[in-house]
């Protein structure tokens, strides 16, 4: 086994006994990305240099007795829309060529005072709109267990990065689906708290009220430790929540009996492939056997999650995409008539196609005689939506059902038809409305390509999930249906 | 038929916090080097997150319980989007359909009408945008350059209710207003320096018809503007009415140079600001005991004062003047403590001290004379010591150089004669020296004895005491 296939958890525990040093994990990763980057393509930009002094300076301060915290030393891949003090920060778009930011973002704050190495910056679709990665100014990224299929979007750079070994442990964002579904189409682990769990200064905004960090990861173990460190109250974020973050990592093992575990209804909805619902069936037979009582849960709503998410996240970034003008950073334009034609040639110059059709249509959607029927309407559904899982939740404590609806497509596939896109986010979307936790980790049959199982904790039920989904986990590799990398 | 004018006006404050409504810097922007002043929040760099200042809705909620507004125990951020350059995230944080207050009122000083006030809410401001041309307007200029350090600065927008028919009226709200947030010390109220800022909405119409064309008017920096501003576009409107035409629907913008308004832009460029709650603020929540903290903690406020002032045996107009800015009143206050004649005090304030700090160009808190000189010099005069005619020259003095009024006196030797016999020579001297003009006095020419008690005065340089001198000149004539 090379040390890029094997998680932060045992990594962590062979560099504190000594018996590997931060250089060598770096240089492991930095190998694999030598030897798979260039078909890959998930980073935007590689810290090779820095990450490797970096872990010279960790080993020689644990060579001199010192105690580090668990994860130093950990490469860790970086979302290109989570601020890196000093460091260019994209969005994958144009518009923002050459911008470095002048500040951390709170998470990568946390990351760095736990040590771990941030290894380079991951490619993603522009502003994260999209779910394939092919929406990125700087090119596609691929699946690493399929190179001709999409990793998934629109964190494909990071969820790419964990699959194939380029990187340990990584951080995405999910407004719809953006962490789950890749990690589901690239086979690892990826992880959505609830909303205000973990603090969004910092990370670019595409829809404030909808947007959260999370770990990608190779396994549940990684997920908890790395939900540990970036969770928490942050005075610079108004929306995280006054909460104690537990010891995730440390409960994982926790006997699963009381809690009561639904299943979404909907999973074998039209539209559901084959091998996906076969995987799901699959997973309720896991918990049967485990003589878990499993019950069935309805949606009504989920209809409307889709179209509902299509006003309101498009709305919020038309706002928040607005301040991207070619005034303060970013490209922009020497010579021109007046302000409205820098405005102009900069954002059609600088966007993509997909942000631009965004932005249109939540400019749309917030226009004077528009508001009341399409976003305060849409608003008012998301309440639906919430109640949905409120009603849920007074029966069961996690409910699982399938990360998307299919296995990864093919590149190009979707790129025509932007609706068949979208609907690769129809059972993720509703957590984002409903600002609750969810994960996918990802089951592997026959050799096909994975399946993500998708379970949606309460708001701030993490430790639910993260006990079901590790004991999921190991019944999996009980069945020989997980795979490492 | 006789023309009837309707004003409004949309006041905002900046208010004197110590740091923005979002994040950590300074509110103390001006004199600094431009775009020194700024973090990430109130650049609206990528990533950066807004956090309420919490200062700033307590002193909002200061101006709407002064202004008796019905206070909103619920409220929230909206974002109004759009594009400009000074604004760094192309959309003001601001307050939409539920402000902090609203359906308040305040009622002028002299005029007592009282005057609605429609919403108050608590907003951020813009950065600001220099055109480097010898006018410095944007027209001129081949590029401009934004400052930042303004953008994020706490604002309170108080719009008011169309209750006023004449300038003079609004004027006097403003500078009631002004005095309000002042006692308040929640704004400096700084119209020059534009901590205070007003826009007007005016229309005209005739008698009993129904109300004309509004027309938003901009930029006035100071009182005199405002009520020069209104006035002409009264005038204007009611001469294209009389005319035959028709008044537009537009913003325009006074120009105190030209000494008049300009139109900006009309309402066929009208925005949609798309407003949407903010997403990246938790609303608001007003609970009573907030409420009942800050009502326990309101300072005195500029009606009250103005009856306190009357009450310490003051004119209703002295008490008046005094309370317009709050620093005169409060050096009113702390000199009366050194000398109990209030009257007196206000008449020197009113008279030679508001003269001399004119021609200065000085506010009376940064005068070099304090209160307790003041009333020091005060007393000398009570006491005799000086006469009031010395009193002046010495206040002179200490205006220029802060010295106390006993030193003044002792150095340059003014104490008042009242010794009769040194008098008595003095008047002697002077009748002997002006023989024709007692020759006329005793022909009945009465106010000749005025000029003879002059020239004993300039003879001792002011220091005889007049009454003495008088008393002698009587007898002796
Ligand atoms: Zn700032």
């Amino acid at each position: 086994m090379e040390l890029f296939e094997l998680p932060a958890w045992k990594l962590g525990k062979m560099m504190e006994s000594g018996e590997v040093t931060a250089v060598e994990v770096v240089e492991s990763v930095l190998s694999r990305i030598e030897e798979r980057e260039e078909i890959l393509h998930c980073y935007n930009e590689v810290y090779g240099e820095e990450a490797l002094q970096e872990a010279e300076e960790i080993d020689k301060r644990r060579k001199g007795g010192e105690k580090l915290p668990p994860f130093a030393g950990i490469p860790v891949a970086v979302k290109d829309n989570i601020c890196v003090k000093g460091k260019d920060i994209t969005c994958s778009s144009k518009i923002l060529k050459g911008f470095i930011s002048p500040y951390d973002a709170t998470v990568i704050r946390k990351i760095k005072s736990q040590k771990m190495i941030i290894i380079g910056r991951t490619n993603m679709d522009e502003f994260a709109m999209g779910s394939s990665t092919e929406n990125s100014a700087y090119g596609v990224t691929r699946n690493p267990l399929d190179t001709s299929k999409v990793p998934g979007g629109s964190s494909g750079g990071s969820a790419a990065a964990v699959a194939s070994g380029e990187a340990i442990v990584a951080l995405g964002s999910d407004t719809g689906g953006s962490i789950r579904q890749p990690a589901a189409f690239c086979g690892v682990v990826g992880f959505k708290p609830t909303y205000g769990l973990v603090s969004r200064y910092g990370l670019i905004a595409f829809a404030s009220s909808l947007d959260q960090i999370g770990p990608i990861t190779k396994d549940v173990r990684d997920a908890a430790a790395m939900l540990e460190i970036i969770a928490g109250k942050d005075n610079y974020d108004s929306t995280s929540l006054p909460v104690k973050v537990p010891h995730y990592s440390t409960m994982l093992e926790d006997d699963i009996s009381e809690i009561r575990v639904g299943i979404m209804e909907e999973y074998n909805a039209e539209g559901v492939s084959e091998e996906v619902i076969e995987g799901i069936e699959e997973v309720i037979d896991i918990f049967r056997t485990m003589r878990v009582n499993v019950k069935s849960v309805s949606f009504p709503h989920m209809e409307y999650a889709l179209p509902c998410y299509y006003i309101i996240a498009p709305a919020e970034a038309s706002s928040n995409l607005a301040r991207y003008d070619g005034v303060q950073y970013g490209i922009s334009e020497e010579t021109v008539e007046d302000i409205r034609e820098l405005y102009r040639k900069v954002r059609t110059s600088g966007f993509g196609k997909e942000v631009k059709r965004r932005i249109m249509m939540g400019t749309y959607v917030l226009s004077s005689g528009y508001y009341d029927a399409f976003y305060l309407k849409a608003q008012k559904v998301r309440t639906l939506i919430r109640h949905d899982f409120e009603r849920a939740f007074k029966d069961v404590d996690v409910i699982i059902g399938p990360t998307s609806p299919t296995v990864a497509f093919g590149i190009g596939e979707r790129t025509a038809d932007p609706i068949s896109m979208y609907l690769s986010d129809i059972f993720t979307i509703p957590a984002n409305l409903a600002g609750i936790s969810a994960i996918s980790i990802p089951l592997f049959k026959d050799g096909n390509l994975p399946v993500g199982i998708h379970i949606v904790g309460k708001a701030l039920g993490e430790i639910d999930i993260l006990k079901v989904s590790y004991k999921l986990e190991q019944e999996l590799k009980e069945r020989g249906l997980y795979h490492g990398i | 038929m006789g023309y009837e004018t309707v004003i409004g006006l949309e006041v905002h404050c900046q208010l004197l916090t110590d740091s923005k409504l979002f994040c950590g810097c300074s509110t103390d922007y001006i004199g600094k080097e431009p775009n020194t002043n700024v973090c990430p929040v109130c650049l609206g760099l990528p990533g950066s997150l807004p956090v309420l200042n919490k200062k700033a809705l307590e002193f909002a909620l200061k101006a709407a319980i002064a202004l008796n507004c019905e206070i909103l125990p619920y409220s929230h951020f909206y974002r109004k989007n759009y594009f400009y350059p000074d604004l760094p995230k192309a959309y003001q944080i601001t307050q939409y359909d539920i402000p902090v207050g609203r359906h308040g009122w305040i009622e002028l000083p002299y005029s007592h009408k009282r005057i609605g006030i429609t919403r108050i809410h608590l907003e951020e401001d813009a950065g600001k945008l220099v055109h480097p041309t010898k006018t410095g307007r944007i027209e001129h200029a081949t590029y401009s350059l934004v400052d930042y350090n303004r953008a994020g600065v706490p604002l309170i927008e108080i719009v008011s209710e169309p209750d006023f028919s004449s300038p003079s009226e609004a004027r006097e709200y403003l500078m009631e207003l002004r005095s309000i947030v002042q006692h308040l010390g929640i704004s400096d109220g700084n119209m020059e320096l534009g901590s205070m800022r007003c826009d007007a909405n005016v229309s005209v119409h005739r008698e009993g018809e129904g109300l004309g064309v509004k027309v938003e008017l901009k930029n006035m920096n100071s009182f005199k503007a405002l009520e020069r501003a209104l006035n002409y576009e009264v005038e204007r409107q009611i001469k294209l009415i009389k005319s035959g035409g028709r008044v537009e629907q537009e913003t325009r913008h006074w120009s105190e140079p030209e000494k008049k308004t300009i139109s900006l832009r009309g309402k066929e460029e009208a925005q949609d600001y798309r407003y949407f709650p903010e997403p990246d603020l938790l609303p608001i929540y007003v609970d009573e005991e907030i409420l009942e903290s800050i009502k326990s903690d309101m300072p005195e406020l500029p009606a009250n004062r103005r009856k306190r002032f009357v009450s310490m045996g003051i004119g209703e107009k002295e008490a008046s003047i005094m309370v317009i800015e709050k620093s005169i009143g409060d050096y009113f206050e702390e000199a009366v403590k050194y000398f109990g004649d209030a009257k007196s005090i206000a008449n020197w304030i009113l008279g030679d001290f508001l003269g001399e700090l004119n021609r200065a160009g000085l506010e009376i808190q940064d005068s070099r004379v304090k209160p307790h000189q003041l009333g020091r010099l005060l007393t000398l005069i009570k006491d005799g010591t000086i006469s009031g005619k010395i009193a002046k020259k010495v206040f002179s003095i200490m205006f220029d150089t802060g010295d106390d009024p006993d030193e003044i006196v002792k150095r340059e030797g003014l104490v008042q004669i009242v010794d009769r016999s040194e008098i008595e020579k003095v008047v002697e001297e002077v009748l002997s020296a002006n023989p024709d003009a007692v020759e006329s006095y005793r022909k009945g020419k009465a106010n000749i004895f005025n000029f003879l008690v002059g020239q004993v005065m300039k003879a001792t340089k002011g220091k005889a005491n007049p009454n003495v001198v008088r008393d002698i000149l009587q007898k002796k004539i």
